[in-house]
């Protein structure tokens, strides 16, 4: 019998798929790095049906049916929150937390991350002639408003966000994404009892008064809520802005283009989010028999939709693997789809637009000051992008 | 044609808003509001592709 092709698999370039997915469209079966044997799902229109069917295709990441697709997955089983759990459990959840992402709410915050984009460039220049871009600018982006957001101090961010990266790195052991789950909690619990005696303005402020004080959420469920926002708020956005500079760098020609044309800045971002899929795969188990693209799955069979391949499916994006600032698509699944799609994705847009829209407008001139080879991409199977992005300008 | 609005299946995530804000907006929970329901003429399969953006499908067209 044939050995069945692996999943995950690292990128040889960043900002594209591994290119052995290909094989696998649009189902078939793969084999994860502890042997077990799950579906992939790589081609759009059967993503969206597994995506859009919570009731066949399970989130519960308690239920030992749950694939683990790296081993922190087996250690987030103990972080209980909305992004882990099926509806109706999911909805309630959900909805104590939507009233602060609304688009309008998130465009309200675009004059802060203006001033504070500005000013992270302004250090840049004055630091010159080279920076890289990870620390010096795309992680305090999102870092900073998440915090303002939630009303954490952005001053334990060497701490949450060394501990965050462990937890969304695919190469992170069992042993250390544990740890530093129990770190974030052990944090964020602390955070939360002090806030509970001193109440500030943030999010979190808000959910200890509306649903903690209330008997809507225990302490320890909104410990949960807080590391899944304070987290994904953070690592994900980061690497999108990152490798968004390389993506753009690496296409001259749709670089000019914006630049001739910042309008189309939001249909960029939206194609960046299409194009570079940061989130790699999303993990579903099947709870009946089911039919996927001819293929017969079985209750409890493991399921992981490969987001890369789907955004790049010729049957939903003529010429998939161009890369074209004025395509005006926005059915990637880059955010997923269905019930769990990112709670925080007008956030994340508003900060792409800005930081990639200012960096490129303050400075003309910037460029890579290492070969794209010789940038060191993000492991398989956890948040995608790069390592290091050390430019000039 | 016109829009229809389910309240209780929308999850907030603001696909309608973003892709036609003179229609769609969002309440102070985060639902979503019609502003206008009537679907202009010529432009049914624009809507038919902003309803299918929308993830948790609570939105859909009556004749």
């Amino acid at each position: 019998m044939t050995q069945l092709p692996e999943y995950p698999q690292a990128r040889g370039c960043p900002f594209q798929p591994a290119s052995g997915y290909a094989d696998y469209a649009p189902v078939a079966k793969v084999r994860l790095y502890n042997g077990r044997e799950v579906w992939a799902v790589t081609g759009h229109a059967e993503a969206r049906q597994v995506l859009l069917d919570p009731v066949t295709y399970s989130s519960d990441r308690v239920h030992p049916h749950y694939p683990a697709l790296a081993p922190r997955f087996e250690s987030a089983r103990k972080v209980r929150n909305f992004i882990g759990m099926d509806p109706p459990e999911h909805t309630v959840q959900r909805r104590m937390l939507l009233s602060s992402f609304t688009v309008k709410k998130t465009n309200a915050l675009r004059p802060r991350i203006q001033s504070l984009v500005d000013g992270l460039v302004d250090e840049i220049e004055a630091k010159g002639p080279v920076a890289d871009l990870v620390p010096d600018f795309a992680l305090p982006v999102p870092s900073i408003v998440i915090c303002e957001l939630l009303g954490v101090p952005y001053a334990d961010h060497g701490f949450f966000e060394h501990q965050s990266r462990r937890v969304v790195t695919g190469s992170t052991t069992l042993e250390e994404s544990a740890d530093a789950f129990a770190q974030l909690k052990g944090y964020l619990d602390e955070l939360i009892r002090r806030k509970q005696r001193e109440p500030g303005d943030g999010l979190l402020d808000t959910l200890i008064a509306e649903q903690v004080e209330t008997g809507g959420l225990t302490r320890a469920e909104l410990v949960d809520i807080a590391l899944l926002l304070l987290v994904a708020g953070h690592e994900t956005t980061a690497s999108a802005i990152a490798l968004g500079v390389v993506t753009l760098l690496e296409h001259p020609d749709q670089l000019a283009a914006l630049r001739s044309d910042p309008r189309l800045l939001p249909t960029a971002v939206e194609e960046l989010l299409r194009f570079m899929a940061i989130a790699d795969g999303i993990a579903r188990f099947a709870t009946a028999d089911a039919d996927l693209a001819g293929h017969r799955v079985r209750a409890g069979d493991g399921v992981v939709v490969v987001i890369a391949t789907a955004n790049r499916d010729g049957e939903a994006f003529p010429s998939p693997a161009a890369f074209a600032v004025d395509r005006g698509a926005r059915h990637h699944v880059s955010f997923g789809h269905g019930v769990h799609q990112c709670i925080g994705q007008n956030l994340a847009r508003a900060e792409m637009e800005i930081a990639l829209g200012t960096l490129f407008r303050r400075l003309p001139g910037l460029r890579l000051a290492r070969d794209l080879a010789d940038l060191p991409i993000k492991e398989a199977g956890g948040v995608q992008g790069v390592w290091e992005l050390p430019v000039t300008w | 044609m016109r829009i229809s609005a389910d309240q209780g299946r929308c999850l907030g995530a603001g696909q309608c808003v973003l892709s036609a804000p003179d229609h769609f907006d969002q309440s102070e929970l985060g639902l979503v509001d019609v502003l206008d329901p009537e679907v202009p003429e010529g432009d049914e399969q624009r809507f038919r592709d902003i309803l299918d953006l929308c993830p948790s499908q609570a939105l859909s067209l009556e004749a």
